[in-house]
This record gives structure tokens, C-alpha cells and sequence, in this order.
């Protein structure tokens, strides 16, 4: 695990220095880190207000995004598991889209983020519940399939009715997934939300570990093996709620890396947390980086960018685990 | 060691007086649906009791931690398994999670003893089943508790590894452990085991593997060679 997150931390501390320094002002890097120090002037505002928040963001949602595939990967012993497939992000997305609809989001800036919490531990709460009912692996993910859709459902339905047309574009560009014309009270509303559910995500590794060897030999190693259902349940919650509700639905992250870093960290579940909150981050800011070289004009959304990119990858892994089988 | 005192549950067992002692191995036969992996459920608490009791070193099962239970009890359960393609040796690590360390040197033991040494770097992914089955036998001895409980470990391994797994079992015994094993191969079970268990309907039905048994238990007529059942016919 140790070379794992080395390997990581510099080209995430890269790619994170190339975000925050690099943008379509030419200051140079020196004049915005003077800015963000005094924040005095022009440099000032761009590095306090612009690059700031959205370098913050990218490896906060990032990671949120990153642990919470690669916990529930863990519990559900499944590769194909991740908050977008089990649902938990599109619910996160509809609380969010209902926090617009409403007007709640209008009448205070954190209720937005409290209705996609909210959102994703109905979903995460349903799975746990199914999950301690007995379910199955397979009936776990066709109850993340089920959920996800009827969250897109009530989306749509939200937009067939949304009262004018500005909310409509609003929710969905939202939905969408994007890092721009964020502030830092979105940062710093969703750091520390996003740092306990990676925490408790953490606090969980021993028994995922456990659970490789199947729940009943996890319980006789001495696992409370539903206390660690319920510290991933909620850990996926608080964190991927967080990230979805400041940065929209960004699909695939946590189903692509955990999957890429897992070779690297012994196949071992809890040495793949924190390298896999790692790699989100360095995801997520690279594809950020990306939507704003490829298209300074930000027509481009970066939830589309990773789903055009961890699509494929997920065809592929399902090729792959069908030859394996 | 483990005492049932007429034990039943919900599902699988019906008043069930056994005990599992120390120094020996206990085989557990029965058809299927006896009881026989209800048995050991209820000896780890996965089972919820509606009758009867489960003593563990003369304290009550509901006395027990967690995890003081789990470093006295190793369980090896059917068809044991590994959902992710671990190194061998850190599979066997597991075995450790209850005394919250990695003790190097009980991992390196066990999988001596499970004759598992050779292969400990490899992924659990390119084992065979044989290797496989000792690797998770590694597990259970790495935990170095006084019982353990093994649930069918003989199912889908060939003739030489079936030997070889019981040989190993009788080793444990021989350190002082309670062993408790269910079969249901029966050859194995009467040249192996130093104690029968017969399960019907979830009763103790027999403590031997006699004509009559075979005969009312499993509806089979067996022949004998040196004290060795071998399944024959139906009745």
C-alpha cells in the first residue's frame, strides 16, 4: 500500500500544481501564487475564487469518488460494483435535483449538499438492507440497477416539470458533473464531509479484508461483519453524496480505479482504500484538466468526459470477467 | 472442549447432545439436510438457538467475546473461497485478524504444517484446487486455536489429497486440538476419524457407523475392509 500511494502522490501533486497554476489568464504561476497568498488584485481573485476551489474539488470529488469504489468493491466482492452502478450516485443526483426544484437550494447554500447526502444513504440504506436480508451479489446489483433507474425516473420526471426553463438547464448541466464556477464554500463544505466518509471507509478495511474468505468465515475471524456493512454503507454515503452534490454526476471513477490499482496493493481490500482515494483524485483532475484544454469555451462536462472513458472500461472488464468465468 | 446440550434451532437441529473434546478427531456424518454444517453454526453463534445450549471450555457460548470466540474457535467453511486472487501467504494472514496481529512466524508454521510452504508466494488464482484446500487449511491453523471446526474439506479434492487433508487433521488432533470434521465420505470418516457423530433430521442418531446405522441413516449397505466402511448399495 505504501508504494502504492508514493507512486501517486507526485503526479497527483502534478497534475493538482497544473490545474491550480494553468488557465486561460497567462498570469504566471508566481503572480497566482502571490494572489492566492495576499489576495490582493486580479491574481488574486483567480487564484482565491477560480483555481482554487476547482483544483480543491477535482481531488476532493475525486477521492470521495475514488475510496467509495473501491470500499464497495470490498463488501460486494464484486469488481462491477461502484456508487453510480449500485445507484447511490443518480440517488445522490436526484436529491440534489430536488434541493433545485424546490427552491431549497435557492434558500440556503447547504441544503443542496443535505438533499444529496440524504439521497445517497436512502440508496446505500436500501442496498444494506437488501444486503442483510440475505441477497446475493447479483441481486445486489440488480437492485443498484433498479434504483438507479427509478432516481433517473423521478429526475426526469422533476425536469418535465420544472417551472421555467433557466432550473431545467440548471439541473441539467448539473447533472452532468462539472468542476466550474464552483466556490470554496463548496469546498469547504464538501472536504470535510468527503475526509469522514473516507475515514470511515478506512475504519473498515480490516473486515473487508476478512471478508474475502465469505461473510461466515469473516463473523468466525471475529468481524462484526454488520457493523462493517454499515460503516461502508454510510462511508459511500457521506462521501459520494458530497462529491455529487458539488460536483454533479461524474460516472465511472470509482469502478476504474480500484480496478487498475488492485494488482498493485496485493488484491487486498483494505490496502486499496487510500491508494484508490489517491488515483480518484489524480482521475478526476487530469480528465478536469482535460475538459479545459480540449474546450476552453467548457461546452465539454467532465462527468461526460469520465463516462466516455470508463464506459468502454467497464465493457472490457465485463469481457474480461466472462473469459475468467 | 465444546459441549451442545441438547441443542435445536429453527432450522437444522432437533435437541442435539454432542461434544467435540480435545486431542481427537470427531467426524460428522450424515445425509444431507442432517444438520451437520448447523451443528458447527451453532458452535460459532451464526445460528440463533430456540432450545438448548452451547458451552465453550465450560462457559456458555453467549458468555463469549466476539473475538475471544474467534481465536478458540477456526472454522474452515464448505467450499471454502477467496473472492480476490490474494498471494497465498496473505490469504493465510487472515488466519491472524483475531489476535490483530501478522505474526510472521505462526504464518510461516501453519503453512508448514498444511504442507503449503511451496507455493506461499503465488496468487490463490493459479492454485489447484488441492493447493487451494491447504492454503485455506493454512488460514485455519494460523489462528492456533484450541478448536477447529472443518466443514467438508475433503469435497472436490482427489484421492491422495483426501488422505493427505485427513492426515493433516489427525496431526492437529495430535497437538491437542479438538477437531471436529464432517464427511460425507464415509471410508474417510471410519478409518480417520477416532469418534462418529451420526446427524438425521437434525438428531443425534448413532456414535458408530454399524450395519443398523448405515442401514436406518443413510438407506446403504457397505462393505468392510480393516475397519474401513466403503458405500455400496442402496437397500
Amino acid at each position: 500500500m505504501t508504494r502504492a500511494i508514493v507512486a501517486l502522490v507526485l503526479p497527483t501533486v502534478a497534475f493538482a500544481a497544473l490545474s491550480f497554476f494553468v488557465g486561460p489568464s497567462h498570469l504566471s504561476a508566481s503572480a497566482i501564487l502571490g494572489g492566492l497568498f495576499d489576495g490582493q488584485g486580479i491574481a488574486g481573485t483567480i487564484a482565491r475564487e477560480i483555481r482554487l476551489p476547482r483544483t480543491g474539488l477535482a481531488l476532493v470529488v475525486g477521492s470521495a469518488l475514488g475510496a467509495s469504489g473501491a470500499a464497495l468493491q470490498g463488501l460486494f466482492r464484486n469488481p462491477l460494483a461502484e456508487p453510480g452502478i449500485t445507484g447511490v450516485t443518480s440517488c445522490a443526483g436526484l436529491g440534489a435535483v430536488l434541493a433545485l426544484y424546490f427552491g431549497f437550494a435557492a434558500a440556503s447554500p447547504a441544503l443542496l449538499p443535505a438533499f444529496a447526502i440524504l439521497g445517497a444513504l436512502a440508496s446505500a440504506g436500501l442496498l444494506y438492507l437488501l444486503s442483510r436480508q440475505g441477497a446475493g451479489v447479483m441481486a445486489l446489483v440488480l437492485a443498484g440497477v433498479a434504483i438507479s433507474s427509478l432516481a433517473t425516473a423521478l429526475t426526469a420526471l422533476a425536469l418535465s416539470f420544472a417551472h421555467n426553463p433557466y432550473a431545467m438547464s440548471e439541473m441539467v448541466l448539473w447533472m452532468m458533473g462539472a468542476l466550474k464556477d464552483r466556490t470554496l464554500s463548496d469546498l469547504a463544505f464538501a472536504a470535510p464531509l468527503v475526509a469522514a466518509g473516507i475515514a470511515l471507509l478506512a475504519s473498515a478495511g480490516r473486515g473487508l479484508d476478512a471478508l474475502t474468505l465469505g461473510e461466515e468465515a469473516a463473523h468466525s475471524l471475529g468481524v462484526d461483519v454488520a457493523g462493517v456493512r454499515m460503516r461502508v454503507v454510510v462511508g459511500v454515503a457521506l462521501a459520494t453524496g458530497a462529491a455529487t452534490a458539488a460536483a454533479g454526476a461524474v460516472s465511472f471513477v470509482g469502478l476504474v480505479v480500484p480496478h487498475l490499482l488492485r494488482p498493485f496493493t496485493g488484491y487486498q481490500p483494505a490496502r486499496l482504500i487510500l491508494p484508490s482515494a489517491l488515483g480518484g483524485a489524480l482521475l478526476v483532475t487530469a480528465s478536469d484538466l482535460l475538459v479545459r484544454t480540449v474546450d476552453p469555451g467548457e461546452q465539454l462536462r467532465l462527468g461526460v468526459v469520465t463516462a466516455l472513458l470508463g464506459a468502454p472500461f467497464f465493457f472490457w472488464l465485463i469481457l474480461k470477467l466472462r473469459r475468467e468465468a | 472442549m465444546i459441549v451442545f446440550d441438547n441443542v435445536s434451532a429453527a432450522y437444522g437441529l432437533n435437541g442435539v447432545g454432542a461434544r467435540f473434546e480435545a486431542g481427537i478427531v470427531t467426524g460428522i456424518v450424515g445425509p444431507n439436510g442432517a444438520g451437520k454444517t448447523s451443528l458447527f453454526r451453532a458452535a460459532l453463534g451464526l445460528l440463533p438457538l430456540a432450545g438448548g445450549a452451547v458451552r465453550i471450555r465450560d462457559r456458555a457460548l453467549k458468555d463469549w467475546s466476539r473475538e475471544a470466540l474467534a481465536r478458540t474457535i477456526a472454522y474452515l467453511p464448505q467450499g471454502g473461497e477467496a473472492h480476490w486472487p490474494l498471494p497465498a501467504r496473505a490469504l493465510v494472514a487472515l488466519g491472524r485478524l483475531p489476535h490483530r496481529d501478522r505474526d510472521a512466524k505462526a504464518i510461516d508454521a501453519a503453512l508448514e504444517r498444511a504442507d503449503a510452504t511451496a507455493f506461499a508466494d503465488r496468487s490463490t488464482s493459479e492454485l489447484s484446487a488441492g493447493e487451494r484446500a491447504r492454503v485455506l487449511f493454512a488460514r485455519a491453523l494460523a489462528t492456533g486455536a484450541p478448536v477447529l471446526l472443518a466443514d467438508e474439506p475433503a469435497a472436490y479434492l482427489d484421492p491422495a489429497h483426501q488422505l493427505r487433508l485427513m492426515r493433516l487433521l489427525k496431526e492437529e488432533a495430535a497437538r491437542g486440538t479438538a477437531v471436529a470434521v464432517t464427511l460425507h465420505d464415509l471410508s474417510l470418516a471410519s478409518r480417520h476419524c477416532d469418534r462418529a457423530i451420526v446427524l438425521h433430521e437434525g438428531r443425534v442418531a448413532a456414535s458408530d457407523l454399524s450395519d443398523r446405522t448405515l442401514a436406518q441413516v443413510f438407506g446403504i449397505e457397505a462393505l468392510r475392509s480393516e475397519g474401513t466402511v466403503v458405500p455400496w448399495r442402496l437397500i
